[in-house]
């Protein structure tokens, strides 16, 4: 019963971590995914005198994506009934090429600044024109709740290490007669702790495969995704194949390491 | 006749100032049976414990089995350990292990197959009679049971030394009278060196032996 308790204090804890590690993952997803429709919304009109080459614009600003000719055809036409057709002509000679930018990421206000004085700076490129006012807010919210999360999530990571380095020394303790009689015997220190490496790896998995099935239920009782749905974020919630090698692979490199790490400070008392 | 045990103006102490064994030398020649008696407190335990290397000597010289045991690294003093059977006053059975896994335990760490290790282990707890006790665990046995399951396993890899410190400590005469027969067995037919810590040599011993002696930090041979 005691043996079972110390197991239950291990896996909890290491269950804390992997489910601190799955919500910092998926609110890093859904800032990701916001970003990226936020890059898709995000409008930086540029005027200019003559034409802009795609090719020649992606290789000089490495933010930009690619431009997209905004047509003045919608405009002209309205002025088809009051203009004749010679003044339309002229008015299409002369009215200068309007340019849509689609960026490679969503943008920092500063590196706005940057490329829209940059691209001041060509001599065709008359005016410049970003929309961004409130995405920006929002984004800054979102980036704060990271930060936040981030902070959090670290505490509660070492936190709850030190409440898995004291379970193992309790193992350490139970374990110590016989690793002190083995090593009488002359076990090597792998052999003498092998039963240490068996319960931390054991319990290493029965937590990863806890997270795992925990987030099987949320997933498929499908009352995350709405939320996610509902503020246009389409994120993947839990990625069965990357997210549980992710988990077993911290769970048990966690434990293996804390294990090792008593195993080193071990004396041999006799 | 090779020398098993080499100690050399031998000086032990424990961490506090105060000198256990001072500038002590003695042999002990490969296939004896050594006593090493004292009072209470003299120093016996703390010299045995020198010749598995639970102590450092702080001065002086020590080799056993070939091995130089001072700054002996702990590959080399496992490496000795797989050559040295040990017995203790309290048995130091591992509780959670079968008597079979008790005895096995040497067979393991030397890396033996695992059918040679349980003939072995059978041949051995018959030779203790305990043959019928394999799949108990130490706490259901008596006191005398489990020293000579310890016995046993202090037999199991067929060691160069045998160190036992006070075997019979805890135990009945009849226990007793079995303790010492195995390990003059031990020392007779298989012509492994004993060295035994004690506060009294049985009157019994059917074998020549040697009897050292501490006091006052003083090892002497009795004759």
């Amino acid at each position: 019963m005691k043996s079972l308790k110390n197991h239950f204090s291990l896996i909890a804890a290491l269950f804390t971590i992997l489910f601190t590690v799955q919500v910092y993952k998926v609110l890093d997803r859904s800032i990701s995914s916001y970003e990226e429709n936020l890059r898709e919304n995000y409008s930086i009109v540029v005027i200019s005198n003559s034409a802009l080459d795609n090719t020649s614009m992606t290789t000089k600003f490495s933010l930009i994506r690619s431009i997209e000719v905004i047509s003045p055809e919608k405009v002209i036409k309205r002025l088809e009934k009051e203009m004749d057709k010679t003044s339309l002509g002229l008015l299409r000679a002369s009215l200068p090429k309007f340019y849509k930018l689609s960026l490679e990421h969503y943008p920092e206000p500063s590196e706005i600044e940057v490329l829209s004085s940059q691209l001041l700076n060509m001599k065709a490129i008359k005016r410049v024109e970003s929309f961004s006012q409130t995405h920006d807010q929002i984004y800054k919210l979102l980036i704060l709740y990271k930060g936040v999360t981030q902070i959090f999530a670290f505490a509660i990571f070492i936190v709850t290490l030190l409440l898995i380095a004291k379970e193992m020394r309790i193992w350490q303790f139970q374990h110590e007669e016989r690793m002190n009689i083995m090593a009488l015997f002359g076990a090597p220190i792998m052999l003498r702790s092998a039963v240490l490496f068996r319960l931390a790896i054991l319990d290493a998995i029965i937590a990863a495969t806890l997270v795992l099935i925990t987030f099987a239920v949320i997933v498929n009782t499908g009352w995350v995704e709405p939320y996610f749905n509902d503020i246009n974020i389409h994120i993947t919630v839990f990625n069965f194949a990357t997210d549980s090698f992710v988990h077993y692979g911290i769970a048990l490199s966690l434990s293996v390491i804390l294990a090792l790490m008593l195993i080193v400070n071990h004396k041999e008392e006799v | 006749m090779d020398k098993v045990i080499i100690a050399k103006d031998l000086t032990l102490s424990y961490n506090t100032n105060e000198t256990i064994i001072n500038q002590c030398t003695f042999d002990i020649n490969s296939g004896d049976f050594v006593f090493i008696t004292g009072a209470s407190g003299s120093g016996k335990s703390t010299l045995l414990k020198s010749l598995y290397g639970a102590l450092t000597p702080k001065q002086g010289e020590l080799v056993v089995g070939g091995v130089q045991m001072n700054n002996i690294t702990s590959k080399k003093l496992n490496f000795l350990r797989r050559h040295v059977g040990i017995v203790f006053q309290d048995y130091k059975l591992i509780k959670e292990w079968t008597i079979e896994k008790n005895v096995m335990l040497p067979l393991i760490i030397s890396g033996y197959a695992k059918d040679v290790s349980e003939v072995q282990v059978q041949k051995l707890l018959t030779h203790v009679k305990l043959n019928h006790q394999l799949g108990k665990y130490p706490l259901e046995l008596s006191g005398g049971e489990q020293q000579r399951v310890a016995m046993a396993r202090a037999l199991a890899h067929n060691p160069i030394i045998i160190l036992a410190d006070e075997p019979t400590g805890n135990l009945d005469d009849y226990s007793s009278q079995l303790i010492w027969n195995l390990l003059e067995g031990a020392c007779t037919q298989l012509k492994t060196t004993v060295v035994v810590v004690t506060h009294h040599i049985p009157e019994t011993m059917k074998i020549d032996y040697t009897h050292l002696h501490i006091e006052h930090g003083s090892i002497y041979e009795v004759s």
